[in-house]
């Protein structure tokens, strides 16, 4: 079918007008760069580096599904999700408007469990554990430094804390404040003070503590909150807590008077019910208090289990933790059936939508730590479009008056193979939903250098062939054939670096890549089989030895 | 029209020039390199992207220099400030802290530009935030795709040509790579991602320039009388048989490359000056280093070629 003519020109036809159809049905995607948006890598938080890779393998795919499934609620038009390697996920939300929102939508891991609120006479006993837990974990040395290194402090000194009898304390008043020693005073106190009380009598976690304002509450002081979450963390300190116990932070802080604390929960250890047994979520308005609120349904399970628990607890706490904070903890005045609702103070309505949501969309199985994020404005990406339109017209204008001017009627038979060249890379790309990036762009004019190479190769064989005394038609020939193994050798080096390039390549430099083996295959094709054809054409009109314009 | 079509300049005969040329260059290079591990702490001037951190452009709708900017970020010298071509538009680069996250230390950036020239002044239009263990991967991951495709490529070239043809061809391209380099270390350009695409587009140029040369020269060596014919008046005649497609093509590419540069904007800036630069010197070391190389590889080493070595193998058949 290719000897003929007629038979070169219908494949060419035919392949353009499949280049076009792609690109009028598929179109072409423009990279972040390029229209601004977000673009984020994630990988399963493992600080400890405990976690097998196939468990975080696993947690990825389960949060890829998860996310999509938020991302697709939220409403952003094509984004890519998308898991590379085995244990990372790479989103790329386009012209997203608030990128903030959206990472907080991502990031949520949106545990939800309902636990009871316990009596803190539970936990009363095991105070002095803890207390020594520290102690002995840190030094003694370390927890009595603590104690003097704070400087100034802007609530109650520390070392008042340290040394005071726990809990049953009524919270400080301000007076204290005014009284608070200057620092060189208060170091020369505490070290005195320090030396006379026995390691056994040291509380730094208990001196942290304050009557809350119910039972199996207490009050943190927001400046000591700090302290008291390292304290928690410690391993050492969480053995010592009884097993049917948690602590749990509220989410809000509570401003009593001049001062802000923060609730510290004594929970029942196990949850009675979980996320995984929501059936909906919806966000709407408290009309009583005018603050935004989360209803939610349970399934029937969950409402079964529901019914039950709060029947037998009447005038007890409820706390509704999510990702381990408290979000509220209200009485239960009668036995709940399946629905229920979340309070959110203090949060615009738009929080309690997209905690709606992602209660809906399901929590992740483990939290996700961003890795990389890049966040791109439309207006530079507007930008560059415009120059890299501006530049691409004026290298077009340079290349048409180059071959024009130094090849003459060939130059323009090379033009036409190269507007064939345009088209099946741009129908290239469409159909394979390739994104075009900056880098990308880069690559097409590579690739375009490497198509008017060829051309110029084979042109100037064809000029040896016709000085050195060739027929035209002879000459045409042995021009095409004499420059072909420089052009394979060329562009298949080429290709070779463009394919390592998207194996090793991430983001842009990937989009670098695939825009230059597309433009690579394009460049080929043109100049060998396209510009040979449109020769044939040129040449069927004149005699073997008519003189032809090169 | 037609340029150097009965060109014959000798090429071969000014090698040696160009060696100390070449060499002195390379010496200038790796001078940079070294003076930069020295005086920045390493030897390019690697972007957010390969050390991690956080880097954030802004635009200002008021006038400002880049001292404001840095006196509104407390004057710190961790910041790495750049004017990002138009007037009133920079990136500031932080690194990589370990008592703060990325997105903490951007906050910063913000609040405290916010609060300096007034949030309704300010529009931030890019953010990129690196944690230091995809920085480090990304390093690596180039380093790879650089050794990787130099492999691979000489692979091919021993394949197609012969194995010295291959060994010019890298030798020549490591020649260009290290001098893009140098000259990055020289003006300090930020290695970033795009960056080492342009790195690696140098390397596809400059192998495919070397490939229209080496491939004048195979075929004139397969030419009848060619293995006979001395070989650096054979070289010399092929430099300047490829010399019209060779001035034409990097002639067109350069002024491409240059309208990107001029009117590409400040997205591009960098990528297109690597690119210009990696055209020059690979074009010249096609000529000036690659063909010579060949040739004393050949003298030095008397690469038999294939024919000759079968002649040979067949003779010393015992009878």
């Amino acid at each position: 079918m290719f000897k003929t003519i007629r038979g070169r020109v219908i494949l060419i036809v035919l392949m353009v007008v499949a280049a076009l159809g792609y690109l009028f049905t598929n179109g072409i995607k423009y990279g972040l760069d390029l229209q601004g948006g977000m673009h984020l890598v994630l990988e399963v938080d493992d600080p400890d580096g405990t976690m097998t890779l196939e468990a975080r393998a696993d947690h990825i795919e389960r949060s890829e599904m998860i996310i999509r499934t938020r991302i697709d609620e939220f409403g952003v038009e094509e984004p890519l999700i998308q898991r590379v390697g085995q244990d990372r996920l790479i989103i790329e939300l386009p012209g997203i408007q608030d990128p903030g929102r959206a990472k907080a939508l991502i990031e949520a891991n949106a545990f939800l469990e309902f636990k009871l609120v316990k009596p803190t006479a539970q936990l009363q006993p095991a105070l002095s554990r803890m207390d020594r837990a520290i102690v002995t974990t840190l030094g003694e040395e370390a927890i009595r430094a603590l104690g003097r290194s704070v400087e100034s402090p802007p609530t109650e000194t520390l070392e008042d804390l340290l040394f005071r009898v726990p809990d049953t304390a009524p919270p400080p008043d301000t007076t204290e404040v005014e009284e608070a020693p200057d620092t060189a005073e208060a170091a020369a106190a505490a070290d005195t003070v320090g030396a006379q009380v026995p390691a056994t009598e040291l509380r730094p976690f208990t001196a942290l503590l304050n009557q809350g304002d119910a039972d199996g509450i207490y009050f943190v002081a927001e400046t000591d909150v700090a302290m008291a979450r390292q304290f928690l963390a410690l391993p050492e300190l969480r053995r010592a807590i009884p097993r049917d116990l948690s602590l749990h932070w509220g989410s809000d802080p509570v401003g009593i008077g001049a001062r802000t604390y923060r609730r510290l929960y004594v929970l029942e250890a196990n949850a009675f019910i979980t996320g995984d047994l929501l059936e909906n979520a919806v966000a709407a308005r408290d009309p009583q208090y005018n603050r935004p609120v989360v209803h939610f349904e349970l399934n029937r399970a969950g409402g079964r289990r529901f019914a039950e628990v709060t029947g037998q607890n009447v005038g007890e706490f409820l706390a509704i933790v999510l990702d381990g904070e408290v979000m509220s903890a209200p009485v239960i005045r009668d036995r709940i059936g399946a629905r229920g609702q979340i309070e959110l103070t203090n949060a615009p309505m738009e929080e309690a939508r997209d905690l709606a949501l992602v209660l809906r969309a399901g929590a992740l199985t483990a939290p996700l730590k961003i890795m990389e994020e890049r966040t791109v404005g439309p207006s530079l990406g507007q930008d560059s479009i415009d120059a890299g339109i501006l530049a691409g017209m004026v290298a077009v204008v340079l290349v048409v008056g180059v071959m024009l001017a130094y090849y003459r009627m060939a130059g323009l038979l090379a033009l036409g193979a190269l507007a064939v060249y345009a088209i099946l890379v741009l129908g290239g790309l469409a159909a394979l939903n390739a994104t075009l990036t900056v880098p990308g762009i880069a690559g097409l004019i590579l690739s375009v250098g490497m198509a008017v190479d060829a051309n110029v190769l084979i042109f100037e064989r064809i000029r040896e062939e016709l000085i050195a005394g060739r027929a035209t038609r002879t000459a045409v020939d042995d021009g095409f054939g004499n420059a072909l193994s420089a052009i394979v050798d060329a562009n298949l080096t080429t290709l070779i670096t463009a394919l390592i390039l998207f194996q090793f390549g991430t983001g842009p430099v990937r989009g670098f890549a695939v825009t230059l083996s597309i433009g690579i295959v394009a460049s080929f094709f043109s100049a060998i089989f396209v510009t040979r054809t449109l020769f044939l054409l040129y040449l069927s009109g004149k005699k073997t030895a008519d003189p032809i314009s090169i | 029209m037609r340029i150097f079509s009965d060109a014959n300049f000798s090429f071969i005969d000014k090698r040696r020039k160009a060696y100390v040329f070449s060499g002195a260059l390379i010496v200038l290079a790796v001078l940079a390199m070294v003076a930069n591990s020295l005086l920045i702490g390493t030897w390019q001037n690697y972007g957010v992207d390969f050390t991690g951190g956080s880097l954030i452009q802004v635009r200002f709708d008021v006038p400002v220099t880049a001292g404001d900017l840095r006196d509104a970020l407390g004057g710190s010298a961790a910041y790495s400030i750049t004017r990002f071509g138009d007037e009133n538009e920079f990136t500031i680069r932080a690194p990589v802290r370990d008592d703060e996250g990325e997105e903490a230390v951007a906050n910063e950036i913000k609040d405290a530009l916010a609060a300096a020239f007034g949030g309704g002044n300010i529009e931030v239009v890019r953010t990129e935030l690196v944690g230091p263990k995809i920085g480090g991967e990304l390093q690596q991951k180039a380093a790879m795709a650089i050794v990787f495709s130099f492999f691979l490529a000489l692979i091919y070239l021993a394949i197609r040509f012969e194995l010295r043809f291959g060994l010019a061809a890298i030798i020549a391209t490591i020649h260009d790579i290290t001098l893009t380099l140098g000259f990055l270390a020289i003006f300090r350009v930020e290695i970033a991602l795009p960056t080492v695409a342009a790195i690696l587009t140098v390397v596809g140029y400059s192998l495919n320039d070397t490939i229209v040369v080496f491939d004048r020269i195979r075929e004139n060596l397969n030419k009848k009388g060619g293995r006979k014919e001395d070989q650096e008046a054979l070289v010399n005649r092929s430099i300047n048989e490829t010399l019209p497609r060779t001035v034409l093509t990097s002639g067109t590419t350069l002024a491409v490359l240059l309208a990107l540069l001029i009117l590409g904007g400040a997205v591009l800036r960098d990528f297109t000056l690597v690119l210009i630069l990696g055209i020059v010197v690979g074009t010249y070391s096609s000529i000036f280093v690659a063909a010579p190389i060949l040739l004393e590889i050949q003298k030095r080493f008397k690469f038999a070629d294939s024919r000759e070595r079968k002649k040979r193998r067949e003779t010393a058949v015992p009878a």
